[in-house]
Order: C-alpha cells, then sequence, then structure tokens
C-alpha cells in the first residue's frame, strides 16, 4: 500500500468515524486545512519534475475530490441525524386536545326561515317585511276586520299604550300587516311570502306570547284555490323533503280572505315520531284563502280584475315538526344546551341546489 | 259549541252516526272538535247480576262473588266493595277489557289465594263520576249480558264543534242541523213556531227609547207578560240535555232561555215582572249607571250601552246579560219575557267594554235570525206553559224586522274563477237554494238573496264559498302555477342579504344565536334608554313583559344570567332582531346584538408553546403566538368586540370597513374602553366592554363585552370589483417605533404615516404598543410596518431611506412623535 492509500483509508475512517459536525470539521481541518495532510501533499506536487506530476498529480486531486465528497455525504447524515434527533425531541401527546375554539350557530327559527325562503325564491315569491309595532288599521279594519268585529276575539291582541295624539297601535297579530304595505304600493302580479314575529297575549305549552308565522300573498288575474292547493303541497314536499305529501282542506273563517279554508297534512303519529303522507291522522299546517275583495279594494286593487290567494303557517311550528322540537316555549328562553343541541352550523346554508338541510 | 247527537235528531232526520255526521260537519266548515261517546269508550263492560257474596276466607273486607253475565256458568270474581251483595245488578268488566281509569287491560288475578275472573266496576273506574265508594249499581230491569251503555242511558255521543265566527246561524242545535241537510245529510224536520193567543192584553208597554239621530240599537223589541206560573224544577228531560252540553240547571224559568239559546240561536230573557216598576223600555245606560248582573258582579255603563229598563231603572244590559234584581226565582209568579233584536256591533262593543262574555252576547255579535224575534217569544211561551202553567198575554212589539233582504249579484262562472272546481250551473243553483238562498234569473247571472239567518253573506265570494264547501274542497284540483323567470331570479333585498350574511359571519365567529321576546322588564329597558310611557304595552302577559325593548342588548344579558345560573361561565350570545325606538309603526331597527361573556378557562398549551416557540422561531413569530395564546388576551375586551363588528361588517359589505372608529358609545358601555363607527351623522354600530354597572344589575359574573350593530344603517356594498393591475415591482416593508404622548391614537400615528407618500405606502400596521420602562412618563412607544409597493420601478436603498424620512417627518408634524432610539 502506498502512503497515499494509507492517508485516504485514515482520513476515510476519522470521517466515518465522526460523530457529529465538529468532530467531522476536525477531520476536515486535518485534511483539507491550510496545513492539512491532503494540502501539504499538493503543495509537494510544485517541486516534482513533469512526468512524476503527470502521475501523482491526477492521484492527489482525485484523492482530495473523495474526501471531499465523502465529508459533504458524512454532513449530510450527520444534519439529517441531527434533524430526527430533534424532530423525535419535539414528540406531543397528539391526543391532548385542541385550543378551546367557541362553536357558534344559527337558531333554528333563522335557518327554517332560511329553508322557507329558498323555496318561495324559486317561485318568485319576494320576501316583505314590516314593523312588529302596526297600525290598527292594517293589523285589522283594511284586512276587513272593523272595530268590535267578533273575529278580533280570534285573536288576543297586545295593544301598546296609546300614543300623545290617541292613536293606539298593536303588536301585530299576524304579518298579513304586510301584505297591506305591499298591496298599497305595488301593482299586481303580486307575489311575495312575509315572515316575521307576531304577538298574541296567549301562553302554554302549545302558545308562547311571541312567535313567527310565514305569510304568502298572490295578486294577479288569474290564480285561484287550485294554484293555492298545488303551491302548499309543492312547498311541504320540498320542505320536508319527502316525495309524498296529501293535503286535506276544511273551510273556515279568515275576515281577511273568502272563500278560507285550513289545509290539514295527512300524517302518522304512531310511535312518537311524526310521518308524513301516509297514517290516519291529520295535522293542522296552514290558514289561508282566496284574498277578500274588500282587502284587495281597501288596499286600492280593482277586485273586479285582480283575485289572488293568501295562506300563512307558523315558522316555528314548521320548525318543530321538521326538526322534532317539542315546546315552542323553548325557542325563546336563550338556553344554550338547547341552542346547541338544535341550532345549525353557520355553513350550513340551505339551498334547493345542495338540498335544504344535511 | 257542543250537543248530544239526540238532540240533533231532534231537528235532523237522518240514519248516519255519530262518525259520519262528525266528518261531515268538518268538512262543510264545522270543524269537530271532539266527539265523546261513552257509549262507544264503554261498549266492552257488560251488565251481570251478583248470584251470591260471600266473605273471603282470607281478607275480612273481601268478599267472593258468583256473578251472572248471561254465559253458560257463573264467574268467580273478588271483590272489596261494602255494597257487593247477592241480587244486585252490575258493571262487568271481563278479563282483557281495559280500564278507562288506569288505561290498563284487566288480567285474571289471585287474589289472597282465590281466583278472580273479573271486575265490578265503580264510577270512578269508568270514568263515569267520582264514585269509589263502591261498585255501580244498575236499575232492576237491566238485562244481564248486554252493553252498560243501554242501561247507563249512555247511547248519545256527544259532538263539540267550533264556530268560526262568522257562522252566527250555527250557534244553535238548530242551525247545525240546517246547514248539515243542506249538505246532504238528512232532512230538517223543525217544526213552525205558532203562536201562543194572549188571553189579555199586556199590562206592560215596551218602548225604544232612542234619540232618533243614531244608529238604533235595538230595532225590534218584543214580550209579553205570563201571569199565574209556578216556578220549579225543569223536566228531567231537560236538564239532562243542557247537563250534557256544560250547563247548570237553574229553574225551569231560567232553563227555558237556555234551552231556547242552544236550540234555537235565540237569547231570552225573563224578568220577575212584580219586580219591575211601570213599562218596559230599551235605551241608552246613563253614563255612570250600575248594573249588578246576574254573575253577581256590578257592572259601570256608560252612555253607549244599550240597555233593559223599567221606569226606574235598567235591569239588563242588553244582548249581554240580565240583572240580578229582577231576575226569576223559585217564588217568581208573574214574569215578563223580553224577545229582542240587538246589533251585533252594539253588543260586541259592550261585552268588549264591560269584559264581559256570556251565551246571549256570542249569539247577538254574531248575528242572529231577525226574522225568529217573535216566534223564539212563542217557542218560550209554549214552553212556560208546559212547565210552569199561567196564562199568557197578548204579545206587545215595538220596533221593526231590521232590513235583512238584500241581493247580491252573482255570476255562476266566478266558482270557476276563483275556486278552480268545474261545477255545472244546475249544481251551484241547488247548493244555494238548499242552504236557504233565492235566485232570480238577470240575463247575466243570478241575483242571489241570502236567508234572514246568513247575515254574514255580503258578496259573490262568500257565495264561491257557500258552494265549494257544500260541494266539497276535496274536489279541487291542484293546478301548477306559473314560473315568472324560468330560471329563478334573485328575490332578497341587500338589507335581507346582509342579514342573513351577518348571522352566518357571527355563529362562524363562535356565536350562538338565540331568539328573544321583544318586550322586557320595564326597568331593564330604561338601563339601555328605553322603559319610556310611549313604548308600553297596554296589556302586557306579564308585569316584568311590559316595555318593548330599545335594543336586543338587555334581552341578551337577562338570557346570559339564565346561563351562567345553570353552570356556563363563558360564552358568546347574539340576536338579530328589532329596537324598538319608538312607540309608534316604523320606529324599529333591526339591530344585531352580541355579547361575550366570561373568562376561558387558561388552556394546557398555552404556556407550553410559547416556551417552545422561544426556543426554536424567530422572535416575531413568538410575539403573534404570544398575542394569541396569553389567556389574559383571551378576556372579552373591547378589542375582541371591535374585531366582531368590523369582521361582521366586512362580511356583509364584501370590503373592509374604513369609516372611522370614535371613541364614543352609549352610557351602557364602559366609558374608557368602547367605541362607535358612524357614517357621517348614521350611527352603524357600537361596542365595548359593559359598564360595571350594567353587568351588576343583571347580576353577572365575570365580564363581558358587547356590540350592537344597526342593519339599516350599513351602506349598500359597492357592486363591481375594480380591475386588478398588480405591480411587478418588489415590494419592501420597513418597521418604525415611534415615541408619543399618550394622549395620541394609533389611528393618528398610522394616517400620518398613510399620508407621507400616498403613492408608495400600501398599508401601515400597528404591531406593538409599549408604555413602562425605557419610554418617559406620560408616552408611549408604537411601533408601526409600513408597507411601501412601488407601481414603476423597484425602489433603491437610497429611495426607501428618503420615504422612511418622509414618513418619520409626518409622523413628527402630525402628533410630535420621534423614532424610539
Amino acid at each position: 500500500m502506498t502512503d497515499t492509500q494509507t492517508l485516504e483509508k485514515d482520513i476515510l475512517a476519522g470521517i466515518a468515524a465522526a460523530a457529529d459536525e465538529a468532530a467531522l470539521e476536525a477531520v476536515r481541518v486535518a485534511a483539507l486545512g491550510k496545513k492539512g495532510t491532503i494540502s501539504e501533499l499538493l503543495k509537494t506536487l510544485g517541486a516534482m519534475s513533469p512526468d512524476e506530476r503527470k502521475v501523482n498529480g491526477p492521484a492527489f486531486n482525485g484523492l482530495r475530490d473523495r474526501v471531499q465528497q465523502a465529508i459533504a455525504a458524512k454532513k449530510s447524515e450527520l444534519e439529517a441525524a441531527a434533524l430526527n434527533a430533534r424532530l423525535a425531541s419535539e414528540r406531543v401527546d397528539i391526543t391532548l386536545p385542541v385550543r378551546p375554539e367557541a362553536m357558534g350557530s344559527v337558531h333554528p327559527v333563522s335557518q327554517v326561515l332560511d329553508e322557507v325562503v329558498a323555496i318561495f325564491a324559486d317561485l318568485g315569491f319576494a320576501v316583505a317585511e314590516g314593523p312588529d309595532i302596526e297600525f290598527d288599521d292594517y293589523n285589522f279594519t283594511k284586512l276587513n276586520t272593523p272595530p268590535d268585529h267578533p273575529a278580533r276575539q280570534m285573536q288576543d291582541t297586545f295593544y301598546m299604550v296609546p300614543q300623545a295624539d290617541g292613536s293606539r297601535h298593536v303588536l301585530r297579530t299576524q304579518t298579513s300587516a304586510v301584505q297591506v304595505r305591499t298591496m298599497l304600493v305595488e301593482k299586481p302580479p303580486i307575489r311575495i311570502i312575509s315572515p316575521g314575529r307576531t304577538y298574541r297575549c296567549d301562553s302554554d305549552a302549545t302558545h308562547s306570547p311571541m312567535f313567527h308565522q310565514i305569510e304568502g300573498l298572490v295578486v294577479d288575474e288569474t290564480t285561484h284555490l287550485g294554484h293555492l292547493k298545488w303551491t302548499l303541497e309543492e312547498f311541504l314536499k320540498a320542505f320536508f323533503e319527502i316525495d309524498n305529501v296529501e293535503l286535506r282542506a276544511r273551510p273556515s273563517y279568515f275576515p281577511f280572505t273568502e272563500p278560507s279554508l285550513e289545509w290539514d297534512m295527512r300524517c302518522d303519529r304512531s310511535g312518537g315520531q311524526i310521518k308524513f303522507g301516509t297514517g290516519n291522522d291529520w295535522l293542522e299546517i296552514f290558514g289561508s284563502g282566496m284574498v277578500n275583495p274588500r282587502v284587495l279594494e281597501n288596499c286600492g286593487i280593482d277586485s273586479s280584475k285582480f283575485q289572488g290567494y293568501a295562506f300563512g303557517g307558523g315558522i316555528d311550528r314548521l320548525a318543530m315538526l321538521k326538526y322534532g322540537i317539542p315546546d315552542i316555549r323553548s325557542f325563546f328562553e336563550s338556553d344554550l344546551r338547547w341552542l346547541r343541541a338544535y341550532g345549525f352550523a353557520a355553513l350550513d346554508i340551505p339551498t334547493l341546489d345542495g338540498g335544504l338541510s344535511r | 259549541m257542543k250537543f248530544p247527537l239526540s238532540w240533533l235528531k231532534d231537528h235532523l232526520e237522518t240514519d248516519a252516526d255519530a262518525e259520519t255526521i262528525a266528518d261531515k260537519l268538518t268538512a262543510i266548515g264545522l270543524e269537530v272538535e271532539s266527539v265523546e261517546d261513552a257509549g262507544a269508550r264503554l261498549k266492552d263492560f257488560v251488565v251481570a247480576k251478583v248470584l251470591t257474596a260471600d266473605q273471603h276466607p282470607n281478607a275480612d273486607r273481601l268478599h267472593v262473588c258468583k256473578v251472572d253475565a248471561g254465559g253458560k256458568e257463573p264467574l268467580q270474581i273478588v271483590c272489596g266493595a261494602p255494597n257487593a251483595r247477592a241480587g244486585i245488578k252490575v258493571v262487568l268488566a271481563r278479563p282483557g277489557v281495559v280500564i278507562p281509569v288506569s288505561g290498563e287491560a284487566l288480567k285474571v288475578g289471585t287474589i289472597r289465594g282465590v281466583e278472580s275472573f273479573g271486575m265490578m266496576c265503580s264510577g270512578r273506574e269508568l270514568e263515569l263520576s267520582d264514585d269509589h265508594d263502591g261498585i255501580i249499581e244498575l236499575p232492576e230491569d237491566a238485562v244481564v249480558g248486554q252493553p252498560v251503555a243501554t242501561a247507563l242511558g249512555l247511547t248519545d255521543a256527544v259532538i263539540d264543534i267550533s264556530i268560526t265566527p262568522n257562522r252566527g246561524d250555527c250557534t244553535s242545535v238548530w242551525g247545525v242541523a240546517r246547514d248539515l241537510a243542506a249538505a246532504g245529510l238528512g232532512k230538517l224536520k223543525t217544526p213552525k213556531e205558532e203562536a201562543v193567543a194572549g188571553k189579555f192584553p199586556s199590562p206592560k208597554s215596551v218602548a225604544l227609547n232612542f234619540p232618533s239621530d243614531q244608529k238604533q240599537p235595538c230595532p225590534l223589541f218584543a214580550g209579553r207578560i205570563i201571569r199565574g206560573v209556578k216556578n220549579g224544577p225543569s223536566p228531567a228531560w231537560v236538564q239532562e240535555r243542557l247537563k250534557a252540553i256544560g250547563l247548570r240547571p237553574i229553574n225551569a224559568l231560567v232553563d227555558v232561555t237556555n234551552l231556547v239559546s242552544h236550540d234555537r240561536g235565540r237569547p231570552l230573557h225573563v224578568f220577575d215582572a212584580d219586580k219591575l216598576q211601570g213599562n218596559v223600555q230599551a235605551r241608552f245606560a246613563k253614563a255612570g249607571e250600575k248594573l249588578l248582573a246576574l254573575d253577581g258582579k256590578t257592572y259601570e255603563l256608560d252612555g253607549e250601552m244599550c240597555v233593559i229598563a223599567d221606569e226606574a231603572a235598567a235591569h239588563s244590559i242588553a244582548g249581554v246579560m240580565g240583572g240580578e234584581d229582577t231576575g226569576s226565582t223559585e217564588t217568581t209568579v208573574n214574569v215578563f219575557v223580553e224577545s229582542a233584536w240587538f246589533q251585533p256591533i252594539s253588543v260586541a262593543a259592550t261585552g268588549r267594554k264591560l269584559q264581559l262574555n256570556s251565551d246571549a252576547r256570542y249569539r247577538f255579535e254574531r248575528g242572529v235570525d231577525p226574522e225568529f224575534v217573535v216566534p223564539g217569544l212563542e217557542l218560550a211561551t209554549k214552553l212556560i206553559l208546559e212547565w210552569c202553567g199561567g196564562e199568557p198575554s197578548d204579545i206587545v212589539v215595538t220596533g221593526a224586522v231590521p232590513e235583512w233582504k238584500r241581493e247580491i249579484p252573482f255570476a255562476p262562472e266566478i266558482v270557476e274563477r276563483i275556486g278552480g272546481l268545474k261545477i255545472g250551473k244546475d249544481r251551484i243553483a241547488e247548493i244555494l237554494t238548499h242552504l236557504g238562498f233565492a235566485l232570480k234569473d238577470c240575463g247575466a247571472g243570478w241575483l242571489v238573496m241570502p236567508p234572514s239567518w246568513r247575515s254574514d253573506i255580503d258578496g259573490a265570494a262568500d257565495l264561491v264559498e257557500e258552494v265549494v264547501r257544500i260541494y266539497g274542497l276535496e274536489h279541487v284540483p291542484s293546478v301548477p302555477m306559473s314560473r315568472p323567470h324560468a330560471i329563478a331570479r334573485s328575490v332578497l333585498t341587500p338589507t335581507q342579504k346582509r342579514r342573513r350574511i351577518i348571522r352566518r359571519a357571527l355563529a362562524g365567529r363562535g356565536f350562538n344565536e338565540t331568539v328573544t321576546y321583544s318586550f322586557i322588564p320595564r326597568a331593564d329597558a330604561a338601563l339601555f334608554g328605553g322603559g319610556d310611557d310611549l313604548r308600553q304595552v297596554a296589556n302586557p302577559i306579564a308585569t316584568d313583559m311590559d316595555a318593548m325593548r330599545p335594543t336586543p342588548l338587555p334581552s341578551l344579558l337577562a338570557a346570559a344570567k339564565r346561563n351562567q345560573a345553570r353552570g356556563f361561565n363563558d360564552f358568546n350570545l347574539f340576536e338579530i332582531g328589532a329596537g324598538f325606538q319608538t312607540g309608534v309603526p316604523g320606529g324599529q331597527q333591526t339591530i344585531a346584538a352580541g355579547i361575550r361573556v366570561g373568562e376561558p378557562k387558561p388552556y394546557w398549551a398555552d404556556q407550553k408553546l410559547l416556551t417552545f416557540a422561544a426556543r426554536n422561531y424567530d422572535p416575531g413569530f413568538v410575539r403573534s403566538l404570544s398575542e394569541i395564546t396569553n389567556p389574559i388576551k383571551r378576556v372579552p375586551d373591547v378589542f375582541a368586540v371591535k374585531a366582531d363588528v368590523l369582521a361582521a361588517l366586512e362580511a356583509a359589505m364584501g370590503s373592509a370597513m374604513t369609516a372611522p372608529i370614535k371613541a364614543t358609545a352609549p352610557a351602557r358601555y364602559h366609558p374608557g374602553r368602547s367605541g362607535s363607527l358612524a357614517l357621517g351623522p348614521k350611527v352603524l354600530a357600537v361596542f365595548g366592554e359593559l359598564h360595571p354597572a350594567i353587568v351588576a344589575a343583571f347580576d353577572l359574573t365575570g365580564p363581558v363585552a358587547a356590540f350592537e350593530l344597526i342593519l339599516e344603517a350599513i351602506p349598500d356594498s359597492k357592486a363591481k370589483k375594480t380591475n386588478f393591475a398588480p405591480s411587478p415591482y418588489q415590494a419592501v416593508e420597513r418597521d418604525f417605533a415611534f415615541v408619543v404622548n399618550t394622549s395620541v391614537t394609533a389611528d393618528e400615528l398610522v394616517k400620518a404615516a398613510k399620508t407621507a407618500e400616498r403613492n408608495l405606502v400600501e398599508s401601515v400596521a400597528v404591531f406593538d404598543l409599549y408604555e413602562g420602562k425605557g419610554v418617559p412618563e406620560g408616552k408611549k412607544s408604537l411601533a408601526l410596518t409600513v408597507r411601501l409597493q412601488p407601481k414603476d420601478k423597484t425602489l433603491t436603498d437610497a429611495e426607501i431611506e428618503a420615504v422612511a424620512a418622509k414618513i418619520v417627518a409626518s409622523v413628527a408634524k402630525a402628533t410630535g412623535g420621534t423614532l424610539r432610539a
């Protein structure tokens, strides 16, 4: 073995034995530093004859290159090992809980309203809104319920204290007042739904002094009871996301519609849960009728030319039925447990393309 | 309204059973609330006879009976009833029969070692009475083995219907029968009332004393004297009937009026004639006139109320309730029977003002048949003579039957136009005629005259309803609506869209949405700038729900209190709802209000992560991490809710909110830790930590920060995106720390930096605030990152230095700030 070969063997052994970057650096300095063994060897080339140089030049340079490569390779190896060691030291218990983030929710009334709006928007119904404190005239008189009409007793009305001018406003008992407001400013054809808070002095297990109504109004030249029936059927199918809905109409009375009808939906209550489209029970779901010509006239619409239907029902009630919520009063108690149990995620946005519910 | 089936069948000839009748009633608009059929309920219980009743061998108080229930062998039954004895007829339940009171099926049992094959029932066990002292003893003639319903006289179903306010004609059994007959369910067989001849002239006259220039509240008044009556209990069948519909039999004279009222819808009043002074009149009450009514209460009347009076005083509130002083009693001998017609509106107004409901008011305000005033009086006379004897006078009548005849033009085609039903003209005519309407051809259609009992019919639409309800609503076809656009267009207004987005943005930020009542306790409203008289509900459902809230915030705080009581200490609530600025329509705003309540528990990783990060990463990252993780920073403070407001607005508007923040907010907020956003004079939002006094008023624990966002004040978002042209040149960020007086706001500093070189400064962000060691008293250090974005060339170092110098100069000029050494 030549001296050079011995040198190379020793240096490579040194590299291989280096336990860390410092040891490796020491080997590098010893071999390739200014006074390093290989550097010293390379310096001897200058004094050699051309023939000697021809043999030793490539040998010495080859040695240097191989050592450099070995050092670089060892360096990578050591770095990787150091990183691995650090990562190993950084290991955490991944089952520990994440930083708490409050989960928000959307109230079922808001969610169901969005669902209802999505359905009716598809049929071109706009959303009309009005104030909670309403003129007696709009809530009753224009809706064909003059003072002392017995129908006023159907709805236990909240009254505001009289204003300075003696006027006595009401907390609207129905969102039909919004229909009046719409008809007073818009010309037919009209298609609106009017959702909102409504108030009646009534409170027990099935009543709350405040609840939410959704009403629909169509006024044009041709719409009749058949269209009303179809609309309610299609709405209920879409809303409850079922294929089969059977409705039963009963004659009823509302001062603002004539004829007036109430609609019951076929259902099955056996087994504690309500199922629609089957069974022998009937569930009252909407009040409705053809807009009373007097109401049209009261709102400046020619009743000899225009006609239409109106219907109304409870948003809270729809929510209770669809999502199995038992008590209407619980809607307004703000119990966090309830809000979290029955609320909806922020991004559960009801759409017709994506579905109204999960 | 309730009636037994047998009563209905007095007026209606029909073979239909209770179920068929009930279905028909609902179908024609007389909605059946319930059918109480005791006979059907007890169909499995049979009549049995106790043959022997021996002492139980192992129990003093029990008997072992042999009972004949019509089977081959007598049954052995153990019974504990003290009245169980040989010879009596009893109600027997065999094993398998469900006992009404418990809802459980009876089993064969062994009682103290003796087998028992059935049960003899008490009244309570059958839910027929409260009697549980012994078993029911049936009459001697009860037939063994037959259902007990027959023996108990319970064959009659009782139907309860709800009458809509327009159907005054159906407030009597007769009226219901009439509607059923028109609907084809049987034949009306009510006899026509015959006049009872008077035996002498009435010693009392009747008069209508109303100013002639006013609408007459009582256009027709009739009456007669019957003398020599003997009052007492009414016949048993009458008492049974009244009891069946929930009325208490009083005496024959009172029961006559109740019977006629419910049977015929004709309210009457019977006065004790000997207690009336002089003649009888209908007149307006005198203002302040008092009357002790039959309900035992004294009512103070006003000048718009109609009364029936004698020459001394008022004795009856017309159409509502009679007076106690002149009512008939057991000792009454001579009576004056009143039958009158009162204007519905007058009766309704009187009843409402006095808050007095009665069977008479119920009928009068819905309109009673004006043609049945005198026939009703004749019927009452007949019954009084039958039950109490006596001698009737001639009838005295004043006024006239109010005009009820009217003709409604009606084109039969309208039934299809409105109802969507194709019904032949002949069928339409037939339906209307059966309902008592008179039809007259008039070329283009018909003139339709409603019968006297249908005061509710006043237009063609009413006639359409009559036709379709009798024809059957089940025939209405489903007809698709047209689509206004082949593909649906957007329908929401910008405000509606914003409300929706804000709702979901807040839910996404960890707020639970709630909905609370719009009315709150007045004291709470007062704390939030409300609670004045004009925002009060006149008739609140509870005293602590009397004030329309000026903002949803107090509702949320009350809700927070309730949740704290349930053991929740760290939560966020919001509501989007009305806040009422006045008590008039339109005086409300839609407010998104939110609260962040309570200190979160420290998180296990907060400290650990910080140490870990400090060891490994750069100082800037450590600082921002500490912002997030330091538990103190997660306390609901003013900046948390400021972030909520800005995030909600950005979500709603589609771009960052640029309106300036002002350090002013309503008094409910901490004066030094609250602010507002306004566009001109229009306040968009207020936010901040709640004033400690408010936190205390709601008895809340821990810090509370809140915001209120007024949705109507949010400007419409700029619809279009502008063209985006990114600069190809390198952007540069430079940090500056300025020492300024503590009174200088961050906004002022940012503005000064921004305006130093508008063409280059793209954004300025505050990243540090420091007061304390190293910064003089009265001063603070604010650190900014300024981002420079050249648009036409890359900046040289010299140019960057020049801009930096400009920024320093601008800040110095605007705020007096100097670079921190």
